[in-house]
């Protein structure tokens, strides 16, 4: 195991219920289809430099997208 | 919000600082005419409709696509991009050129070549459409396609403004928008109508788990009789100005060819609105098909294919006005037998409105109704 992971308990029988679900798709392992599912849940956001969030702001707002 | 496809939000247009540069530098470039179709692809490819795609599909990428539904790097991704030239046309330039691209004249891109291939309309055909029937408008459009592809990266530096600049936001400005109302989860709709009662129903079944919905109308080529664009962006605004929270509906257009690829299709259409920020999308009845040619359900199905999507579909099946229960329902929560139910049939609304008659109040809101009825020709001829 990588020095950046860490590992993480789950109930054996979920275990294979995720091994099930993923026979046949493009994950190789319940690993990858835990750690999409969470990063789906703690998604990064879109960053913006100072100016094109001026930018996009005054589009929006021009627009009549925000006040 | 989920991350865009791929993970990184691609970004093709020039910005402001080499604009001439690359202005300047196209007109000395080798001229490559392309269709209005083309463009808008080339163009939602720079603004990062198609992450993690930076221009037309090199020949390995197209050929994964075809046969496993996904990139080289096991991406799902189901409809290929394609830049088509002529023979004759493919022979004016090499690989490793930089090309200036040019629809109806107009100046508007640079690609880089990266690849010069030819292909088998007929695996095309199979793979994407599921039929080789020269009827299905998708098996139709892609043989009038020329021989050799062209696989590249393109750099858009002069967008087209599209047919409603006001509603035209490119995934970084609806990105940011969704952050500035707050919304965490948002719920894509695509429509090519004007709303009637059983789409609000939908949208706002939907609204009931996310924070926003994202009214998405495809903007394109249309068939006789659709309703035109215009009907349908002055229709929503009132459904939305009327019946709607406010701050939990927007709407932007999506200009993008449709290739009635049912269940394939409604793969990409659900990529193209994670791009754009949605956590959700709506899919219903035959989404994206076209005939008889997919089952009313495969472009639901289809999803069970790709858990690695991430973007979570929200499925609808039938929904209809239930006299009985005195309003909206589905198959799913509605008793009542068929006697009672009464289909939302856009056929029949539309032959009403074609005589300068109201459909039912329980069919359709009265203020889309007006909307269509200031129209003279509300429907594409």
């Amino acid at each position: 195991m990588s020095e950046d992971k860490v590992p993480v308990m789950i109930p054996r029988s979920l275990y294979q219920k995720i091994e099930e679900k993923i026979a046949g798709t493009s994950f190789t392992t319940v690993e990858e289809y835990v750690a999409l599912l969470l990063e789906n849940e703690f998604p990064e956001e879109t960053e913006y430099s100072e100016e094109e969030e001026a930018l996009i702001r005054e589009r929006l707002r021009k627009l009549g997208y925000i006040e | 919000m989920p991350r865009p496809h791929g993970g990184r939000l691609v970004d093709r247009l020039t910005p402001p600082a080499t604009f001439e540069k690359v202005r300047s530098e196209a007109a000395e470039l080798t001229k490559l005419d392309v269709s209005e179709e083309l463009r808008l692809d080339l163009e939602n490819t720079a603004f990062g409709l198609y992450s993690p795609l930076t221009g037309p599909m090199n020949r390995d990428e197209y050929l994964t696509v075809l046969s496993k539904g996904r990139l080289g790097n096991d991406l799902p991704w189901t409809i290929p991009i394609l830049l088509d030239v002529s023979d004759e046309k493919a022979a004016e330039f090499s690989v490793g050129d930089r090309l200036s691209l040019v629809c109806e004249g107009e100046p508007f891109a640079v690609m880089d070549v990266q690849e010069k291939y030819g292909w088998d309309r007929k695996a095309h055909c199979e793979s994407i459409y599921r039929t080789l029937d020269p009827a299905h408008p998708g098996v139709a459009k892609t043989h009038e396609m020329k021989e050799t592809l062209v696989g590249g990266c393109v750099e858009v530096y002069e967008p087209s403004p599209g047919k409603f600049p006001k509603y035209r936001l490119k995934p970084r400005e609806t990105r940011f928008l969704f952050r500035e109302k707050g919304w965490r989860t948002v719920a894509g709709f695509q429509t090519r109508n004007a709303p009637h009662i059983g789409h609000e129903y939908v949208q706002k079944t939907a609204l009931a788990f996310v924070d926003g919905l994202f009214i998405n109308p495809l903007i394109g080529k249309k068939k006789s009789g659709d309703f035109t664009d215009e009907v349908i962006l002055e229709t929503y605004e009132e459904v939305i100005r009327h019946y709607f929270l406010r701050n939990s509906a927007t709407m932007v257009t999506l200009e993008m060819e449709m290739r009635y690829a049912g269940p394939k299709e409604a793969i990409h259409h659900a990529i193209v609105r994670k791009n754009y920020g949605c956590s959700h999308f709506i899919v219903g009845r035959d989404h994206a098909g076209v005939g008889t040619y997919y089952g009313p359900f495969e472009a639901q199905e289809i999803f069970e294919d790709y858990p690695d999507l991430g973007i979570m579909p929200i499925f609808f099946r039938n929904f209809f006005h239930c006299k009985k229960c005195g309003g909206p329902q589905n198959d799913k929560i509605c008793p009542h037998g068929a006697e009672d139910h009464v289909n939302y049939s856009g056929t029949k609304m539309r032959s009403l409105l074609l005589e300068g008659k109201r459909p039912d109040e329980t069919m359709m809101r009265p203020e889309v109704v007006d909307a269509i009825l200031r129209h003279k020709e509300p429907f594409n001829p």
